[in-house]
């Protein structure tokens, strides 16, 4: 895989955290996906109403297709197989309503708002990842 | 305007995603990899993506309530316990894995790709057991999102 001129992650990030920003000074709300995942599907009970968690969900997509046909066509290059596919969905379902979070919420959100509990989980999730890539990569596989 | 501006997020959310390559789970596991051929995209991600959130929880001290909704929904909890940390270890178990988590899994469904549709199916099965798992649903009561 090519290294990324860091210009392209950097304007990303940034529009990321100003979605978060936006997010946060519109409808008062933590930009998180799992947590909006979970109400569109009608999972969770509480959270975001259910039309702004449907509109968050379908624009992710939609914003992914805006920029992959004006701007760079993504990669994605997806090494696992499909049962792994499936254990990992199925981990990272269960794991983020347990641990009330993920990436967006937790990593981007939580961390610029001090909050110890994201602080924690970012660095236990980065953590964990970390391990999960090393053991399937130079123990197990590799 | 309250569904109009969560598309919106949602719109430029999927565009960061695009644009920075944290769609593509080879990027993101090649940031994980610390043993291998290690990729400091994530990182630069997430030093762009920090300062405006950190900024707009500055600027919300001074709002009583946001433009389109009656309150904020921040949530206050400062307890770390087990939940939150056998939580993260799950998630990014599988996050490392697959090289998705929820953001770009969702971002690239429309991508040509098959493997996020089932990595999302998957995901969705896993969030809906855990609803029904009994220890869940008093996570699920007594904790706010995030």
């Amino acid at each position: 895989m090519e290294p990324l001129s860091p210009l392209m992650p950097l304007t990303g990030g940034l529009l990321i955290g100003l979605a978060a920003a936006l997010f946060l000074l519109l409808n008062g709300r933590i930009a998180g996906v799992s947590g909006m995942a979970a109400r569109a599907t009608g999972i969770a009970s509480e959270g975001a109403p259910w039309p702004s968690a449907i509109a968050f969900v379908v624009g992710l997509p939609a914003g992914a297709a805006i920029v992959a046909h004006l701007i760079r066509q993504p990669d994605i290059a997806v090494t696992s197989s499909a049962p792994v596919l499936v254990a990992a969905g199925l981990l990272v379902g269960y794991g983020t309503r347990l641990g009330n979070g993920c990436t967006s919420g937790h990593g981007v959100c939580g961390i610029a708002r001090l909050s110890p509990r994201s602080i924690a989980a970012t660095v236990t999730f980065m953590a964990s990842a970390a391990l999960a890539v090393f053991i399937s990569r130079h123990v197990v596989g590799g | 305007m309250r569904t109009l501006a969560a598309l919106l997020v949602g719109v430029m959310f999927g565009a960061g995603l695009a644009l920075s390559d944290m769609i593509n789970p080879a990027r993101v596991q090649a940031f994980l990899d610390v043993a291998g051929a290690w990729d400091p995209t994530l990182l630069f991600v997430m030093v762009a993506a920090i300062p405006p959130s950190a900024v707009a929880y500055l600027i919300r001290r001074r709002m009583y309530r946001p433009l389109f909704s009656e309150r904020f929904f921040i949530p206050e909890s400062r307890t770390l316990d087990w939940r939150l940390f056998s939580g993260a270890v799950l998630f990014g178990v599988g996050w490392g894995l697959a090289g998705f988590c929820p953001g770009p899994a969702l971002a690239s469904i429309v991508l040509g790709v098959w493997q996020p549709w089932l990595f999302v199916a998957a995901m969705i099965v896993g969030m809906a057991l855990h609803r029904v798992t009994p220890p869940a649903r008093v996570a699920l009561s007594k904790s706010q999102q995030v």
